[in-house]
């Protein structure tokens, strides 16, 4: 069972393909929300973003997204599932729009892929990384359960994510540089593609937190 | 430069594992998918939303779906079908044709499109695309150019926008266009070369090449697939980072498996 999810909608976006996809792989009950009340009461808590990380960051806390997702994460049995700009909003600071202070809950930081970005050929690569990239599991986690190692998501960012606590790192990608693809801490899993578009590998992302009891 | 470049293509593509994207596109007309022979030939191919979901059964990285109704009415109808497809395919959709203001880009973002296609009213209006990359991200924001040769009086290629299906041109140099869209904001460029729409001669390469050269962001080719090696073409000679096609999956010469068997044959990152 997996209870009632909670999307927090801080008013960045499209929810709606996280909430079909986690509805497509049997969430009991999702709601798209900021409501505080919904979100305290949630058994799994989704933190979502697209966009620009100033307008996030700033519509996070004019909402008190930031409280109420540390709340959550100080709950071990209320297992929480960030999702791109989510993952980059958990970091101290992005050099996204001249350098945003984000919410230092992930000691690290949030980069530039740099322009020109070239492979180790020297082989220039557009940025945003945006398409199917081989995500590198650097340990296991129940949310990679029936996922091979290597597996394509669906990424497209223009900034990355290098957290300073590597044994945080659950998945990395390489895009000129090795980018953070995944982090995960406790009940925390916090991934910068995005799985509710990356087809059946991403479904059954989903389908793993769903079933997830937030230890690791 | 361009030793280093076959050289490369020997070894492998794209050794950094970003695979190139196949997608393919439907274009609708009041909920039905058609494909135009150049824009005047239309043949009815069936069901979006069951079309949509075949594809994302063979493993299109994508699905594009651009609008041709012309009616208000049927503009209901399409954010309708956009709703549908969202709920059923877990692929980033991109939709586009007749998208003029932040308002439209907000309506099919919010019925479930991961990309909006912006193209006359970037013309008459670019603003609109630093406007909606501000607000929404570039992300999602990708500008379709129509591209049509115009060659220069020394007899140098050069290639210009054309609106209207094709028929009006506008002066601007699809080029320097491109250069500014992604200046303004744009994500992602989509391609379309008007000579080779519809007509199964391959991708228009020297535009493709010439565009995907002069900017950072992805460029999708789109206009004239006819056979696998015209994609194979957009990617190895045109530099595309996604090829787009309609006919050739549509009525089921090939699928997409078979596409990118074909691509990864010839040395193309594919996910497969």
């Amino acid at each position: 069972m997996s209870g009632m999810v909670a999307v927090i909608d801080y008013g960045m976006g499209n929810l709606h393909s996280v909430a079909s996809a986690l509805a497509h792989v049997g969430a009991d009950e999702v709601v798209v929300t900021h409501d505080a009340d919904l979100i305290r009461q949630a058994d799994r808590v989704v933190f979502p973003g697209v966009g620009a990380i100033r307008d996030c960051m700033s519509e996070i806390r004019r909402l008190k997204c930031d409280e109420l997702l540390a709340q959550a994460l100080t709950k071990q049995h209320v297992p929480v599932l960030a999702i791109c700009v989510g993952l980059q909003a958990l970091m101290d600071r992005s050099e996204e729009n001249d350098g945003v202070d984000c919410l230092g809950i992930i000691p690290g930081e949030v980069r530039f892929f740099g322009n020109p970005l070239t492979d180790a050929d020297g082989q220039r690569l557009k940025v945003p990384h945006m398409g199917w990239n081989e995500v590198h599991q650097q340990r296991d986690h129940p949310l990679w359960a029936g996922i091979p190692d290597m597996t394509r998501f669906y990424f497209v960012h223009s900034y990355y994510v290098h957290a300073r606590d590597r044994s945080l790192l659950a998945g990395s990608v390489e895009y000129g540089v090795s980018a953070d693809a995944a982090l995960a801490r406790d009940n925390l899993f916090a991934v910068q593609f995005h799985p509710e578009k990356s087809a059946d590998a991403g479904l059954t992302l989903l389908k793993n937190f769903l079933n997830w009891n937030g230890q690791c | 430069m361009w030793q280093r470049r076959s050289a490369s293509v020997t070894r492998r593509l794209n050794p950094m594992g970003l695979a190139k994207r196949i997608i393919p596109c439907l274009d609708v007309d009041n909920g039905r998918v058609v494909k135009g022979v150049n824009f005047v030939d239309i043949r009815d191919a069936g069901d979006p939303v069951e079309i949509a979901m075949r594809y994302n059964e063979q493993g299109a990285d994508e699905v594009c779906f651009l609008d041709i109704t012309a009616s208000s009415d049927g503009r209901e109808t399409t954010v309708h079908t956009v709703e549908q497809i969202a709920e059923h395919v877990f692929i980033p959709l991109t939709v586009g044709g007749g998208i003029r203001s932040v308002a439209d880009i907000r309506t099919m973002l919010n019925a479930g499109a991961d990309k909006v296609s912006i193209n006359t009213a970037a013309i008459h209006n670019p603003e609109l695309v630093r406007e909606s990359a501000l607000r929404f991200g570039s992300q999602c924001i990708v500008v379709a150019i129509d591209a049509k040769r115009v060659d220069d009086v020394d007899g140098q290629p050069r290639w210009e926008i054309f609106t209207h299906g094709g028929r009006k041109p506008t002066g601007i140099d699809a080029v320097a266009w491109a250069v500014r869209m992604a200046e303004l904001g744009a994500g992602e460029i989509l391609l379309t070369s008007m000579d080779r729409d519809g007509t199964r001669n391959g991708f228009e390469l020297g535009v493709t090449r010439a565009i995907t050269d002069a900017v950072e962001i992805p460029v999708i080719a789109s206009g004239g697939v006819g056979t696998l090696d015209h994609l194979v073409d957009g990617v190895t000679l045109g530099g595309a980072d996604a090829v787009l096609a309609a006919s050739i999956f549509h009525f089921g010469e090939f699928t997409v498996p078979q596409a990118k068997d074909y691509m990864a044959a010839r040395g193309i990152e594919v996910r497969r």
